[in-house]
This record gives structure tokens, C-alpha cells and sequence, in this order.
């Protein structure tokens, strides 16, 4: 199945012994001319190569962040390297490459920092000792190992969680990405999809028509599946609620089941909502490559959309780093909201919408349809350690779990350090969910495979549910490494589909069959 | 990179696919699957086809939900699911059958 080994998982975790270099290989696709270009980041004269004066530029870039951004200059000077953080990292869980730990990936930038910018690294610089001060020079092959291990960095922050400084390795790695990404070693996958959000609407490069096209088609699913007519608007000028959500959940399973579940949600609720074809893709890559104007860029097509569409609320579908973006940015990139109605909140979570509908009692829910599962829930990185989905503090844990529990009658968390604001990421995250990393994605996915794995047998769970797209995707591919089946992850609006029981749902079908009796 | 069929060479990207759609030719396919120990039957054609009718008309990839119904009205109810197109696919009908028939890549969070 693969050209290299699949962890092994235990009833307990084991920190591995370190294997020094095991991942110097990884490293994804550069971005091509046509890709640097689309995104307004320079091109080397020959691919694969960084561009003239890239030491310059690189020093130059490093100096504007840590000016602009306090919280980089404090993540530089105050590592103690205490090693709270070395056992915490999935990707080091996983491939046992010492460089994974994270205050090791921080340090192939701050070792930089200290050589250029702090007077002791200066000093043993210009003797030729730099390493003697924990600083070193910045040469191409440092260029390039950061270029591999920042892409062994899926901006999960569970390392965070556990130092004692709150040093964020994600915003480490998102601003080393985007030096690389202006001396010319952008990644491929990113900065090949942000343009077609500009482009064309979203990640997939899903037009219009295409779109329109799917849509139709899901709602003709659905009636032949329940006898009820749910609708899927697109572009819909006057609906009082905007639906952004991820691409993949046109697209792909098990995303899509849970995209029928929001429908049947604001059909059971009588609401009018629609979604865009222009805003088609609730992920913002922009944070995922550490750069602003792009973030906000994404951001603000939303905006324009809401505006266009004349929508009173703006709802996101199940999307991990979305709503972190719009969790906590979207007020900054691209408000002010003034012209929503402000008896929401802007934006809100489809499962607090669903939550409560559930609380006050507008669905009717038959569990039973759901029995033949066991559900465990997987908590999103991004979600867990970034938002909240409610007003309360601990929602983003309680209100998945919330919605989970009332729509299906089994239900096992996982242990206790590997789900809430200690969740592992699923290992496909901050944009390494590519093809060429897939090795880096089986090994980061093994804390929480153990996980899985021991709930299973200890619990007898059958499958596990997600909210966000890159979860649910990276699942799919690498839950056969470890023995289960694809189809063991589920979308947790796709529990609510099946258990929602809509008006009239039924009793066409039921007609034919009293007509053959009666016949 | 590049591959050899037809006697002719066809420009790929890294990852294999197809550098000009326009360029596609059956015998690609062929090429493209032998390189993947993959035998093209008629079964793998009736969607490789497909997805190039489909392509010519939305300039994308069809969703899974919308090839798993094609199937299943022209091949018949018991092929129309993702289960079957994965036997047919193992790396994936999305990207697997896209690269044999010449689309671009499905990209995002897919």
C-alpha cells in the first residue's frame, strides 16, 4: 500500500525514540511561474530555484514581520527550550524526526533571527561561531529545510496549548511560509487554489453552471430519497440567509451528505437562504500561507456577495480553519457588518442554527434511524483552539457534541487528551491535504487513528464524525493505512440528515405500496 | 515530466496529469494506466468517457454525487455508488479516473 511504514498504534501512547533526518525528504510541489504570478509572488529565473537578492529579501521580510507583528518578535526571544512542546506534535508522534518537534521547526527560523537581528548572534556571527549562540547563517540549504519542515506544520496549535508561554508555533510557520512564498519557493497546492477562489468562486474551480448543475441533482435525490422537495438556491437576491460553505461539500463524500443536512435544517426551520456561486468556498488558504492581503481578499468576497444578495444573516457550513478565519478575523478583513441583522451573531455556526432549533423543539428527530451507529467525535484544531461555536466559553466542544447526542443514541468521546482544546489535528491540515505529503499525512494521522482505535475496541464505535472539510477528506484516504474503512468518517449534519424526519416525508412512498394491497 | 504513448510523447505535470487537455487521445489512458498496473476494461472506459463528456460541457470534474448517478442510469442501479467506482479506481475516482482521462486535477479540500 505504501513505500514506507505505517506506525503502529498502541492502547497507550509511546513517544517514539528520535530518528534524526526521518522526514528531510518531505517536501511538497513549488508553486510554478504561472502559480508565484496568479498570487503576486516573484518567480526565480529558473523553477526551482530562488529568485536574485533572496537573502535580502528573505532578511528583509523577517525584520518587516517582527516590527509589524509583536507576538513574532516575542515567539522569537522567549523559547526557553523547555521541551514542554517536543512530545505534542503529531508529525513528530508520527515520523519520530526530532526537526518536528516544534520548538526545533521554530528554531530553523529562530536561529536566523538570532544571527541578523540580536547582538550576540551578530558578534559570533562575525567570528564564525554563530552556533554557539543558538544562531546560524542563512544560507540555501537552510532556505530549503525550512521550506520542508514549515510544510511539516499543519498550524494545528496543539503545541501551543502546552507551552508555558504560549509561543504559537502556527503563526511561526505561517510567517516563515510567506517569506519562502516571496523568494520565490511558494507551494504549489495553496497558491495553485487561491486564484480560482478569485477566478472562479472556490477551491474546486467549480462554476457556475457545474455548480447549479449539482445542486439540481441533490435535490432530486432528496425527493426520491424521502418524497419531500428540499431546496438548494444559488444565488438567490432577498434570502435572508447566506450559506458559505466549503467546496468539498459539493463535491466529495462524506461531505456532501452533510450539505443535505443544512437543507433539511432550514427546511424544517422555514427560513429562506441561499447560497453564492462567487462566494462558493467557505476556506480562506490565505491563513494557511501566512498572508494577510490574501486572507482578506478572500474575505472580502464574501462580504461583497452578502451585499449583493441582499441577506440579512450569514451562516458557515462545516468548515474547520473557515471559521477560525471568520470565527475571530472576519470583523477586521472584511467589516463592518452593520447592514446584517444584528440579532444574530455575524457570522454564525450552521450547528449553533441547528443547536438551536433542536433546543427549542422545531425538528423532529427520530434517533432510532441513526442506531446502527456508534459515534465518536472528532474535535477540529482549528475549531478547538481558535473559536467558539456559541456564546460560552468550551462551546466549540459542547455544541458539535450537542447537536451528535440528539440526533443519535451512541455516542463515546475519545480519551481525554486527545479531544477539546487537546485534540490532534487529523493530519492534513494548514494546507498539506496534497497528494505529495501523503506520507506526512498517513504518520500525523496516528494519534488520533490510536485514538480511534481504542475506542472502537473499548467502546465498540463504529464511525467518526467531523465538522470540517480537510478532516473529513484526510480520513477518507488514510483511515485504510491503519485497518478501517473509508467510510467509517461521517459529516456530523449527515447524522442530523438521517435522523431529521421532515413534514410529508414518507407518505408518498407509502401510496403505491397500499395501491398494490388494495389491488 | 512526460509520457510516452502512440509512439508520440505528452507533456504531464508533476503529478502526471495531462499538461493540455486537447492533447488527450485513448491510447494515454492506456499508457498512463499500464504505468499504474492498471488494465483498462470497458468498465473503466464507460466512465472515463464520462467525465471528458462532462468536462466539455462544465469545465470540471463532475461531483461524486453527480457521477454516481450517471452511473447508475446508464450502467444500472447496483454500479451507482462510490463503493463501485472505487473498485474500479482504487487511488480514488476523482483523481485517479480524472488523470486517465485527461482532466485537470481535482483541487482544494477534497
Amino acid at each position: 500500500m505504501a513505500d514506507y511504514e505505517i506506525p503502529e498504534t498502541h492502547e497507550f501512547p509511546v513517544i517514539p525514540s528520535i530518528m534524526e533526518g526521518a522526514m528531510a525528504h518531505s517536501s511538497p510541489y513549488v508553486a510554478n511561474v504561472e502559480f508565484q504570478e496568479a498570487m503576486g509572488f516573484p518567480s526565480p529565473a529558473e523553477p526551482g530555484q530562488l529568485i536574485d537578492g533572496w537573502k535580502e529579501k528573505f532578511l528583509e521580510l523577517l525584520e518587516e514581520k517582527l516590527g509589524k507583528y509583536r507576538s513574532m518578535l516575542v515567539f522569537m526571544d522567549t523559547c526557553v527550550k523547555c521541551g514542554a512542546c517536543t512530545d505534542k506534535c503529531h508529525y513528530f508522534l508520527g515520523t519520530a524526526d526530532p526537526k518536528n518537534m516544534p520548538v526545533a521547526r521554530q528554531d530553523l527560523i529562530r536561529q536566523i533571527y538570532r544571527r541578523y537581528f540580536t547582538l550576540p548572534g551578530k558578534i559570533f556571527g562575525k567570528l564564525g561561531f554563530p552556533g554557539f549562540v543558538g544562531a546560524a547563517e542563512l544560507t540555501e540549504e537552510a532556505v530549503r529545510e525550512m521550506y520542508s519542515y514549515y510544510h511539516q506544520c499543519s498550524e494545528c496549535r496543539r503545541c501551543a496549548v502546552f507551552c508555558p508561554f504560549g509561543i504559537d508555533t502556527a503563526e511561526v510557520t505561517m510567517a516563515a511560509r510567506d517569506i519562502l512564498a516571496n523568494i520565490g519557493m511558494g507551494q504549489k497546492y495553496s497558491n495553485q487554489i487561491i486564484p480560482k477562489v478569485h477566478k472562479i468562486g472556490n477551491n474546486l474551480g467549480l462554476p457556475e453552471a457545474a455548480l447549479a448543475d449539482t445542486l439540481e441533482g441533490l435535490e432530486e435525490e432528496v425527493e426520491d430519497d424521502i418524497g419531500v422537495k428540499v431546496r438548494f438556491p444559488l444565488d438567490e437576491k432577498g434570502a435572508d440567509i447566506l450559506l458559505v460553505t466549503p467546496s468539498a461539500d459539493f463535491f466529495a463524500e462524506p461531505h456532501v451528505d452533510g450539505l443535505i443536512g443544512y437543507a433539511k435544517v432550514f427546511h424544517a426551520a422555514g427560513v429562506s437562504w441561499t447560497l453564492s456561486s462567487q462566494a462558493s468556498e467557505a476556506a480562506n488558504f490565505g491563513l494557511f500561507i501566512g498572508n494577510y492581503e490574501s486572507m482578506r481578499n478572500i474575505a472580502l468576497r464574501i462580504r461583497d456577495e452578502a451585499k449583493r444578495l441582499g441577506v440579512k444573516r450569514i451562516i458557515f457550513g462545516e468548515c474547520g480553519h473557515a471559521w477560525r478565519v471568520a470565527y475571530n478575523h472576519l470583523n477586521t478583513l472584511a467589516g463592518p457588518w452593520d447592514f446584517l441583522d444584528q440579532n444574530y451573531p455575524v457570522p454564525q455556526h450552521i450547528l449553533e442554527f441547528t443547536k438551536d432549533c433542536l433546543d427549542r423543539g422545531i425538528l423532529n428527530i427520530d434517533k432510532s434511524e441513526n442506531d446502527h451507529m456508534t459515534l465518536t467525535f472528532h474535535d477540529s484544531c482549528n475549531i478547538a483552539r481558535a473559536s467558539r461555536i456559541g456564546e460560552e466559553v468550551g462551546s466549540q466542544f459542547t455544541t458539535p457534541r450537542a447537536v451528535i447526542k440528539a440526533v443519535c443514541n451512541n455516542f463515546y468521546d475519545m480519551s481525554a487528551n486527545t479531544i477539546h482544546d487537546e485534540t490532534f489535528c487529523c493530519g492534513g491540515g494548514g494546507g498539506l491535504l496534497t497528494d505529495d505529503l501523503m506520507e506526512l499525512r498517513v504518520k500525523g494521522a496516528l494519534p488520533r487513528m490510536e485514538a480511534l482505535k481504542n475506542v472502537i475496541a473499548d467502546n465498540g464505535v463504529t464511525h467518526m464524525a467531523a465538522i470540517c472539510a480537510i478532516c473529513k477528506s484526510q480520513f477518507t484516504k488514510v483511515l485504510p493505512y491503519y485497518g478501517m474503512t473509508m467510510d467509517q468518517i461521517v459529516s456530523v449534519h449527515q447524522l442530523v440528515s438521517s435522523a431529521i424526519v421532515l413534514d410529508g416525508q414518507g407518505e408518498e412512498a407509502e401510496e403505491p405500496e397500499e395501491a398494490e394491497e388494495s389491488a | 515530466m512526460a509520457i510516452e504513448a502512440n509512439g508520440k510523447t505528452y507533456e504531464t505535470d508533476e503529478e502526471g496529469y495531462l499538461s493540455n487537455l486537447n492533447d488527450w487521445e485513448p491510447e494515454v489512458a492506456t499508457a498512463m494506466a499500464a504505468a499504474e498496473d492498471c488494465e483498462l476494461t470497458q468498465e473503466h472506459w464507460d466512465i472515463i468517457n464520462f467525465l471528458r463528456e462532462y468536462y466539455e460541457e462544465y469545465q470540471i470534474a463532475p461531483a461524486v454525487r453527480v457521477l454516481t448517478k450517471a452511473v447508475g442510469k446508464r450502467l444500472g442501479k447496483e454500479k451507482g455508488n462510490s463503493k463501485y467506482l472505487y473498485e474500479l479506481f482504487p487511488y480514488g475516482p476523482g483523481k485517479q479516473a480524472c488523470k486517465y482521462a485527461g482532466l485537470p486535477k481535482p483541487t482544494g479540500c477534497v
